[in-house]
């Protein structure tokens, strides 16, 4: 018997939607051109990102030209952190201690270069408030940094809140900007940058049924930043090599099939999901139940480390994920579940989350191989 | 290590006798026979993700008996089950030079990053040989 297998990683990464693929194509062999070139193909190949550029800034609501392509949204976000850094020779940053690791990194190098940065700890349900934010502010704060949505737990952060209080903090001047991680957030939430009043955002095609390797920054134009690849003038001269047309077709094609049905289907799986992982003796869910992206399940289960969990589950069939340090390439556990609880917690957690191929049929067989998993390793332990 | 096949083309990240040690792991102790035993020793804590605990029957310094119980990640509890098969039937002082890297080396190897978070199972055991000699 072939066994089906049941994917429940999308915030790790989801698949290619067929549409995506389908406009994609064209453009790796047959329009192969640099869009650079002057020539009828290069022009071609040209207006095909234009019109990229131009469906994502409909999307955030911006103008055309503060759309900048990257790799990716680790690049993208250090492009937004590195890049106003490199306005100044020192200066404040406030992140939070749970933001992804494309973020805390930077910040963290910052910091050897001499920066300051605060690192905000969020409450219990895994959220950082726009007061905290707001204390956190000095006079020489540069930029604010705070992900939408959460990458673990799928906590949505009050990104507008935050933003309202920044305004009312520098009255008339410039900075501190603020930039926000929204990878984890543009399937399911408001993605209009004038709504959400923020300076700079970051999204990628991976999570979105598009393809990896390609990302945005947005930037509201007369931000200055520092380029972090240099050696052209693509993108405004702020982002240096040739234009990656398959890949940024696919990216706008993706954005452009976002659907909310997506969003309310996935919240009712979710909360079905949560109900019966609640019946199970040991379980904790993880984050606040309120502010959740709809697709996100993250829960501890006492007394069992979570890659053998994982790999109990790889076995049926069924790929999860997990913040134990074991199963990482990294040897620390998962961070945002250490400052939320503690080590062992994070030793203990398992991350689910739904997309768009996931069926409630596919929830009943995980709850089933879980409480199997669960027997068999409490008993080892 | 990543990437190894098993014997029906599915992959995995361990080796396969990490693999059949995790799924089908031996000498587990069932606590309801903890008084059969007359040597313990624990390490680990919860917090670092891996706790080893383990039992043993000696008799005229001969282990006569192994049974353990792991929290931990599949390399810990794979170790530790072979481990038991290892040292069952050593005399204590052999079964007391057994280092991590033997049982590594039992396992078919372990990724790098693994052997020293996961391979705890000697110390614990060096620990209940002591706890006896003690005794």
């Amino acid at each position: 018997m072939i066994k089906r297998s049941i994917y429940l990683d999308y915030a790790s990464t989801a698949p290619v939607d067929h549409r995506v693929l389908k406009v994609m194509l064209p453009y790796f062999s047959e329009k192969f051109a640099n869009a650079s070139s002057i020539y009828e193909a290069g022009l071609e190949a040209e207006q095909a990102i234009k019109n990229s550029r131009l469906k994502i800034a409909r999307f955030l609501n911006c103008n055309a030209n503060e759309v900048i392509f990257t790799s990716g949204g680790t690049e993208s976000d250090n492009l937004a952190i590195f890049g106003i850094a490199g306005n100044f020779k020192s200066g404040h940053i406030v992140t939070s201690a749970i933001e992804h690791p494309a973020v805390l990194e930077p910040c963290r190098q910052l910091e050897k270069e001499g920066f300051e940065v605060t690192y905000l700890k969020p409450d219990k349900e895994g959220l950082v408030s726009a007061d905290q934010v707001k204390k956190a502010l000095k006079k020489n704060t540069i930029l604010v940094s705070i992900m939408y949505a959460n990458n673990e737990i799928g906590t949505i952060q009050p990104i507008a809140e935050i933003a309202n209080e920044i305004r009312k903090f520098k009255i008339e001047k410039e900075y501190p900007l603020l930039h926000t991680d929204a990878c984890q957030a543009t399937l399911y939430l408001q993605m209009d940058i004038k709504k959400l009043g923020v300076d700079l955002l970051s999204f990628n095609g991976s999570k979105i049924y598009g393809p990896k390797g390609v990302g945005v920054l947005c930037k509201k134009s007369g931000i200055k930043i520092l380029p972090q690849i240099v050696g052209g003038e693509q993108e405004n001269g702020f982002r240096a090599g040739t234009e990656n047309t398959p890949l940024i077709v696919g990216l706008a094609k993706a954005v452009e099939i976002i659907s909310t049905k997506a969003s309310k289907r996935e919240k009712e799986l979710r909360n079905y999901l949560i109900s019966r992982l609640k019946k199970i003796n040991g379980i904790g869910i993880n984050g606040s139940l309120v502010r959740r992206l709809p697709n996100n399940i993250n829960f501890s289960i006492s007394g069992i480390e979570g890659e053998s969990v994982l790999l109990d589950l790889d076995k049926a069939g069924i790929a999860v994920s997990t913040g134990s340090a074991c199963s990482s390439r990294s040897l620390s556990p998962s961070r945002v579940i250490s400052v939320l609880y503690d080590e062992e917690r994070a030793h203990e957690s398992i991350r689910v989350t739904l997309g768009r191929f996931t069926k409630k049929s596919d929830l009943d067989i995980l709850l089933k191989q879980l409480k199997k998993s669960i027997k068999r390793l409490r008993n080892i332990s | 290590m990543a990437d190894i096949k098993d014997k029906s083309g599915r992959k995995f990240i361990y080796s396969q006798i990490v693999e059949d040690h995790f799924f089908n792991p031996r000498n587990v102790m069932d606590e309801k026979k903890i008084k059969n035993y007359n040597a313990y020793g624990e390490i680990g804590s919860p917090a670092c993700g891996d706790v080893m605990k383990i039992w043993l029957k000696i008799e005229e310094d001969k282990i006569i008996d192994f049974k353990w119980k792991t929290f931990g990640c599949a390399s810990a509890i794979a170790s530790t089950s072979i481990l038991s098969e290892m040292a069952k039937g050593m005399h204590i002082d052999d079964a007391y030079q057994i280092t991590a890297g033997d049982i590594t080396e039992a396992l078919g190897g372990l990724p790098k990053r693994k052997i020293h978070c996961s391979v705890l199972g000697d110390q614990a055991m060096r620990l209940a040989i002591d706890n006896y000699k003690k005794k």
